[in-house]
C-alpha cells in the first residue's frame, strides 16, 4: 500500500509498504477514506518529537471502512468508522474511569520505559506519533491496523459524509475537553490562545457550555475571522498588546477561564519566546511555552486554566508565583477521545457543532508531502488539509 | 525496611545490600542482585494465581523464555534466552505455594543463573490485585555480565518490569500490545 512516511526533519515521503494484517484478536483493518494532517503532526515534521525512526507512518486523524475483523472485534465488514487517536483497551482501571489516554494496555511493554523515565508513568498508545507512544503505523495510509476495535472506533450512520465526522478522531473532542476543563460557568468570559482547529472547536464548545463571551487570540487574520464567525471577539497579538487588551475588555478583571491551544511551538517575537526558541534549537530546553505563561498572567484571580496544547518536556520561567498567588486551577492532558465521541457525534448530527468549515484543502494521499509543506508555510489560509486515498490527482 | 522510620520495600533501598534483605525473606533464597516490582492488575487474585501457577503459561508474556517444561507438581525446567543468541538453563523448585496468595521458587544446584524469588497477589479492592515480583539472582559472569545483558536488554530488572506489564495487558485485555503490522513482523519483534 501507499503510506506517508517520516524520513527526517521536513522530509516526508509516500512509500510503498506491505499492507497491514490482523495481529491480535481484537484488531480490525480499515481502508482509509479520509485522513487529516494535524497541527501536532507539524511537531514531528519540524523535528521536535524524539524517538522517531525513518519510515514511520504518520497520521492519527483518520476514518474509513472496515475490511477485516479479528475474532474478538465487534465491528462488521463494510461499516464506516472514525478511529480515536488514543489506543485504549476499555477494560483497565483508567478506562473504567474514562481516562482513556492514561490506558497502559495499548502501549507495548518495551516502549513504556521511555515515558516512565520521562513522565514517571506510561501513557496510552497513539497512532503514528513516535516510538515513545508505541511506534504504531498511522492513518495517512491506504490501510491501517486498528487495535481494540471493539471499544475504540465509532460507527458512522450511512449517508453522513466523512468531512462532517472525521474530526471526532482528535481535534473536536480535544477542543471540547479543553472547554470542559475550563469549568465554564454561565456569564463567564473565556480567552482562547490559538485559533487553530483545537482553538476554534474550543470557541464553539465554550459557547455551548454557557460562556457569555469568548475572546480568541491569534495573529493569522483568516483564523481570527473564523473565530469571529462563531461569535468570538478577537485580539490580533501583532496589532494589540494581549494582556492589556484582555484587561480592558474585561473591565480590569481578566478572563474567568483561559485556554492554551497553542503549545510547544508558539509564534511571535516576544523576548521569552525568542530565548525559548534558541534554547530549543540547541536542546537546552524542549518547549516554547509563551502562550501558557501569558494565559496564567492574564487569568483572573481564582480562575481556571485549561491546557489542551501539547507540551513534551521541560520549561523554565513558568510563572509559578502568579499561579499560586492568584489561586488558579489547571486542568490538562491528552484527550480521552473515546469518552466524548458518542455525544459529539450526536451534536454534529443535530447541527449544534460545525465541523466542515475547517477544511481548506482536500487532496489525494499521494500529495501528502505537498500538504505538509503548505500547512507548515501558510497557516493563515491552510486551516486543515484532508487527504483522500483514491481521490483523483488534481491537475 | 532497614530503618524503623522507613516502610519502603527492601528492593528500593539506596544504600547497602538490598539483595541480602530480599534473600533473607525467601525460603532457600540466594542471589547477589535483587529486583522488586509491583503492578496492579484489574483481575481477582484467584484468576491471576491460577494463570501464573501453570508455568506452561508464562511464555505468553515473558519475552525471554525459550521453553518451560513442568516436570512435577513443584519442579520445572527452564530454558531462557541470554545475550548474543546464547541460552541458559536451570531447574526450579516451588518452595512456597499458597493458593490465590503467593508462589515462591528457588533454583536447584547446577543452575546457569542461580535465582530465587516470590510472586505475591494481594487484593486491591475495586482496582483488582497488586502483583509483586521479588527476584534475587546471580548475574552470569558477575557485574560485567550484568552490564552486557543490559546492553542486550536481557537484564533481569528490565525483563521483570516489562514481563509484568505484559502480564497485566494479557490479563486485562486478552492480548499483548504490539505495533506489528502483520503476524510475521510480530514474530520477528518478539513479545
Amino acid at each position: 500500500m501507499k503510506a506517508l512516511a517520516w524520513h527526517g526533519k521536513h522530509d516526508v515521503r509516500i512509500d510503498n509498504v506491505p499492507d497491514p494484517e490482523i495481529v491480535n484478536p481484537r484488531d480490525c483493518i480499515i481502508k482509509v477514506t479520509s485522513t487529516a494532517i494535524c497541527g501536532s503532526d507539524l511537531h514531528l515534521y519540524d523535528g521536535y518529537i524524539p524517538t522517531m525512526q525513518k519510515g514511520d507512518i504518520l497520521g492519527h486523524e483518520f476514518m474509513g471502512e472496515v475490511i477485516e475483523v479479528g475474532a474478538k472485534s465487534t465491528l462488521k465488514k463494510g461499516q464506516r468508522v472514525v478511529v480515536p487517536f488514543t489506543i485504549a483497551c476499555g477494560s483497565c482501571y483508567h478506562c473504567g474511569k474514562h481516562q482513556y489516554s492514561a490506558c497502559p494496555n495499548g502501549l507495548p511493554a518495551d516502549n513504556q520505559d521511555i515515558a516512565q523515565e520521562l513522565y514517571g508513568h506510561e501513557m496510552s498508545g497513539l497512532f503514528g506519533y513516535s516510538h515513545m507512544t508505541g511506534g504504531y503505523a498511522g492513518g495517512q495510509a491506504e490501510y491501517v491496523r486498528v487495535p481494540f476495535s471493539d471499544v475504540g472506533p465509532i460507527v458512522i450512520p450511512d449517508g453522513v459524509p466523512d468531512d462532517k465526522v472525521l474530526f471526532l478522531s482528535d481535534i473536536l473532542p480535544t477542543g471540547w475537553q479543553a472547554a470542559e476543563y475550563a469549568q465554564i460557568e454561565p456569564g463567564d468570559t473565556v480567552a482562547v490562545w490559538g485559533c487553530g482547529p483545537v482553538g476554534l472547536f474550543a470557541v464553539q464548545s465554550a459557547f455551548l457550555m454557557g460562556a457569555e463571551r469568548v475572546i480568541a487570540i491569534d495573529h493569522f487574520p483568516h483564523r481570527l475571522e473564523l473565530a469571529k464567525r462563531f461569535g468570538a471577539e478577537t485580539i490580533n497579538f501583532e496589532e494589540s498588546a494581549t494582556y492589556e487588551a484582555l484587561m480592558e475588555m474585561t473591565g480590569g478583571i481578566g478572563p474567568d477561564a483561559v485556554i492554551d491551544a497553542v503549545g510547544l511551538e508558539a509564534h511571535g517575537l516576544f523576548v521569552d519566546n525568542v530565548i525559548d526558541q534558541i534554547k530549543a534549537s540547541t536542546f537546552l530546553g524542549t518547549d516554547r511555552p509563551h502562550s501558557i505563561r501569558q494565559a496564567i498572567i492574564a487569568c483572573r484571580k481564582g480562575g481556571r486554566v485549561s491546557m489542551p496544547a501539547v507540551y513534551g518536556g521541560f520549561v523554565d520561567k513558568f510563572p509559578l508565583g502568579a499561579f499560586m498567588e492568584k489561586g488558579l486551577t489547571l486542568k490538562t492532558g491528552q484527550t480521552h477521545v473515546q469518552h466524548y465521541m458518542p455525544a459529539l457525534l450526536n451534536a454534529i448530527m443535530e447541527d449544534k457543532i460545525d465541523t466542515e468549515f475547517l477544511i481548506s484543502h482536500r487532496m489525494p494521499l499521494e500529495q501528502a508531502p505537498k500538504g505538509y509543506e503548505m500547512f507548515k508555510n501558510n497557516q493563515n489560509e491552510v486551516t486543515k488539509v484532508v487527504l483522500k486515498p483514491g481521490m483523483t490527482m488534481a491537475a | 525496611m532497614t530503618q524503623p522510620d522507613d516502610d519502603a520495600p527492601a528492593a528500593t533501598a539506596k544504600r547497602g545490600d538490598s539483595a541480602a534483605a530480599v534473600t533473607a525473606g525467601l525460603v532457600d533464597g540466594h542471589g547477589s542482585s535483587a529486583v522488586g516490582r509491583s503492578v496492579t492488575i484489574n483481575r481477582s487474585p484467584a484468576d491471576l494465581y491460577r494463570y501464573f501457577r501453570d508455568f506452561a503459561n508464562l511464555p505468553s508474556f515473558m519475552e525471554n523464555i525459550a521453553s518451560i517444561v513442568v516436570t512435577d507438581d513443584v519442579r520445572s525446567h527452564w530454558v531462557v534466552k541470554a545475550p548474543a543468541g546464547a541460552t541458559v538453563e536451570w531447574d526450579a523448585r516451588v518452595t512456597e505455594d499458597e493458593p490465590d496468595r503467593l508462589i515462591a521458587w528457588t533454583t536447584e544446584p547446577g543452575a546457569d543463573v542461580p535465582n530465587s524469588g516470590r510472586i505475591e497477589f494481594r487484593p486491591a479492592g475495586d482496582r483488582g490485585t497488586v502483583v509483586t515480583a521479588t527476584i534475587a539472582y546471580d548475574p552470569p559472569a558477575g557485574i560485567v555480565g550484568k552490564v552486557i545483558a543490559k546492553l542486550f536488554q536481557r537484564e533481569p530488572a528490565i525483563q521483570a518490569r516489562r514481563d509484568l506489564r505484559r502480564f497485566k495487558q494479557l490479563m486485562e485485555t486478552g492480548e499483548v500490545a504490539t505495533p506489528a503490522m502483520n503476524p510475521k513482523q510480530f514474530e520477528e519483534m518478539g513479545l
